[in-house]
């Protein structure tokens, strides 16, 4: 089972927990080589999908398939699948060598070729002198990189991560995504990344998958996702932080007019709409200026200071909050106008299920 | 430089008011414990005739006595290996969460609401000579006569089982849920069967756990003496060490023997403690990632 495949589809593969769906119809198909990132907010199925690949969670409905092999009947333990685990999950009595070992013994391979792939592993993670400690005994990035040599020293067809680096500080965070990104291109393992963060997948994936409320929204790579969304949730995911409930005054092709709030905006129409329907606006911080003619008039209420620019919040005559960046700071009470180009404001159909 | 005051110095060394929250406690263990303990063995070395140590002697070169210390070992070792033997796989088919954990937690608990006498008098009725259990079996043309289950080694050693199960099915499935599923999970991508996943990761996690349980269950039966008497021969068979005690300091009012004979059941029980924690001292006892 350890050798590679062309392709790994999931089909329409559904899992549902006493009659709430976590997980509606996923459907993709995952080539070999590529790190793929499954992002959503918390709950969103994320995790569910991960542990159906990984054999631990029984599907309710769909298949999946490794080339012309049905997968989703076969155990975890015969899967073949190496999988990092948001805890770790290290064995702590077991010493960061023995854990790594685990796997390659469970396969009954000769001593000598364990012992050659296990100092193999904790070389390419860099705890050589820490190869004899027990895992209590490691930091949270070390154990880090004990739980991702256990994995890969199989040289698994699929690595499934689970969240690995949420447990980590901002700056360790930084560095093991680094070292997962340069794993990822030595070894070419076919990864499958649950993350709920939209920077860690757009800077790790060659392909995301966005999910929310177990139906998937969008697939494609960081580049589509981050210039054109799908939909506003998607939007809302990749850094659209100005959300606005409008209505549509007027529309000319994908150009279009909206208007709520005092505000009357040109953008682009994403998906059908008709004048009049409601949508919601989304432009990003940086794409709102706060100098534009013709703008619309606002105060600035927050500033927060982030090194070579500021994050800025204003807030309109309406009482409409809108997040902007500036690389001036601007003083708190400041009157400016704001503006966007109609290429960055998005607008997108407002959802019927949304409040 | 003055010097801090004096209770600062004291709280430093963990030494302040909240120390007196200790008093009752430690005064319960003095009076109820400690005492009598320091009593008993002062007794036990005054015995009317031999010195000293004549009351240990007089245990020591009588074999009726002596042997009891072995009468009560052959029975408590076994049981309080098999019950903690027997509660592992139930613990570990009952960890998760199901419909009807309740009520199978509280059926298999019990037998401790029952004390020993009822436990007693039902496994008369149950494994007497005319009990179901013959009737059964002479019903069912497996046996001619019918089979001695009680008053002898048999009945005692059920007794205890039924007893002690429920101490160590409690606390197995307590150690047994403070292992972190996940571990099983993860050792399941790497490869592990269901029987390495046991073998491999949750056994070694909850040995230190079975020792500890093995300890409590031993000493609970080791001090076993209504059921010795009621479904056992507490003239022959099953005559176990606490016996030999209140025969000692109630039949014949030797007080000096019968402190002797419990200082020497204290004794054993401590060697074997000591031997099992001994070996759990070679295991992995640190966090084992769940929440017990």
């Amino acid at each position: 089972m350890t050798t590679g495949f062309t392709d790994l589809r999931l089909e329409g593969v559904t899992r549902r927990f006493a009659g709430h769906d976590a997980l509606t119809g996923l459907t993709m198909t995952i080539r070999r080589g590529e790190f793929i990132a499954l992002l959503g907010p918390s709950g969103c199925g994320k995790s569910t999908a991960l542990n159906c690949l990984a054999g631990l969670l029984p599907l309710t409905d769909g298949s999946i398939w490794q080339d012309e092999t049905r997968l989703d009947t076969v155990p975890p333990e015969k899967r073949g699948f190496g999988m990092v685990f948001q805890s770790y999950a290290l064995f702590p009595h077991l010493s960061v060598r023995r854990n790594i070992a685990f796997g390659l013994q469970m396969r009954r391979l000769p001593r000598a070729e364990i012992r050659r792939r296990t100092d193999e592993a904790i070389r390419l993670v860099r705890l050589e002198e820490h190869a004899a400690k027990l895992p209590g005994q490691l930091s949270g990035g070390q154990q880090q990189r004990v739980a991702i040599a256990r994995a890969v020293v199989l040289e698994p067809a699929l690595v499934l991560m689970d969240e690995p680096l949420s447990n980590l500080d901002a700056k360790l965070r930084l560095e093991m995504r680094t070292e997962i990104r340069r794993l990822h291109q030595s070894l070419g393992l076919t990864t499958v990344y649950v993350t709920h963060d939209q920077e860690e997948a757009l800077s790790l994936a060659d392909r995301l998958v966005v999910l929310r409320a177990g139906r998937v929204q969008q697939i494609g790579t960081p580049e589509e996702l981050h210039t054109t969304p799908a939909n506003r949730h998607v939007a809302d995911f990749m850094g659209f932080r100005n959300l606005l409930p409008m209505r549509v005054a007027e529309l000319a092709g994908d150009k279009a007019v909206v208007e709520g709030d005092g505000m009357r905006l040109h953008g682009t129409a994403v998906g059908a709409l008709r004048p009049g329907d409601p949508v919601v606006a989304a432009a990003r911080p940086e794409s709102l200026r706060l100098d534009a003619a013709g703008g619309v008039p606002a105060t600035v209420e927050v500033v927060e200071y982030q090194g070579r620019e500021a994050a800025v919040e204003v807030v309109t005559a309406q009482g409409v909050r809108l997040h902007a960046r500036a690389g001036q700071r601007p003083a708190v009470g400041e009157p400016v106008t704001v503006g966007v180009d109609p290429a960055d404001l998005l607008v997108f159909p407002a959802d019927e299920d949304e409040p | 430089m003055s010097r801090p005051a004096l209770t600062h110095r004291l709280a430093e060394r963990g030494i302040d008011r909240q120390i007196l929250l200790l008093v009752p406690a430690a005064v319960f263990v003095l009076v109820l414990f400690v005492y009598p303990f320091c009593y008993g063995l002062g007794l036990s070395f005054q015995p009317e005739r031999g010195g000293p140590l004549g009351a240990y002697r007089a245990f020591f070169t009588d074999p009726y006595e002596r042997n009891t210390i072995w009468t009560t070992l052959k029975l408590s070792l076994p049981v309080a290996l098999l019950n903690v033997g027997v509660s592992v796989p139930i613990a570990y088919r009952m960890r998760g969460r199901f419909r009807g954990k309740r009520l199978l937690t509280t059926l298999l608990v019990v037998p401790i609401t029952l004390g020993t006498v009822l436990t007693a008098q039902g496994l008369l009725n149950f494994l007497g000579p005319a009990g179901w259990f013959n009737r059964i079996l002479i019903g069912a043309g497996l046996t001619d006569a019918p089979v001695r289950l009680t008053n002898n080694y048999w009945g005692v050693f059920f007794s205890l089982l039924i007893t002690g199960f429920p101490f160590a099915f409690l606390l197995v499935l307590s150690y047994l849920s403070g292992i972190d599923p996940t571990l099983e999970r993860a050792a399941a991508t790497l490869g592990a069967s269901r029987t390495q996943r046991f073998r491999r990761i949750t056994l070694p996690l909850l040995a230190p756990g079975l020792a500890t349980t093995f300890c409590l269950t031993f000493v609970l039966a080791f001090s076993v003496f209504p059921s010795a008497v009621l479904v056992g021969d507490p003239a022959g068979e099953t005559r176990v060490i606490s016996i030999a005690a209140w025969h000692a300091g109630y039949e014949q009012y030797d007080y000096a023997k019968a402190s002797a004979i419990a200082i020497v059941m204290g004794l054993v029980e401590l060697v074997v403690i000591a031997i099992t924690l001994g070996w759990r001292a070679t295991l992995f006892t640190g966090s084992t990632g769940g929440k017990g």
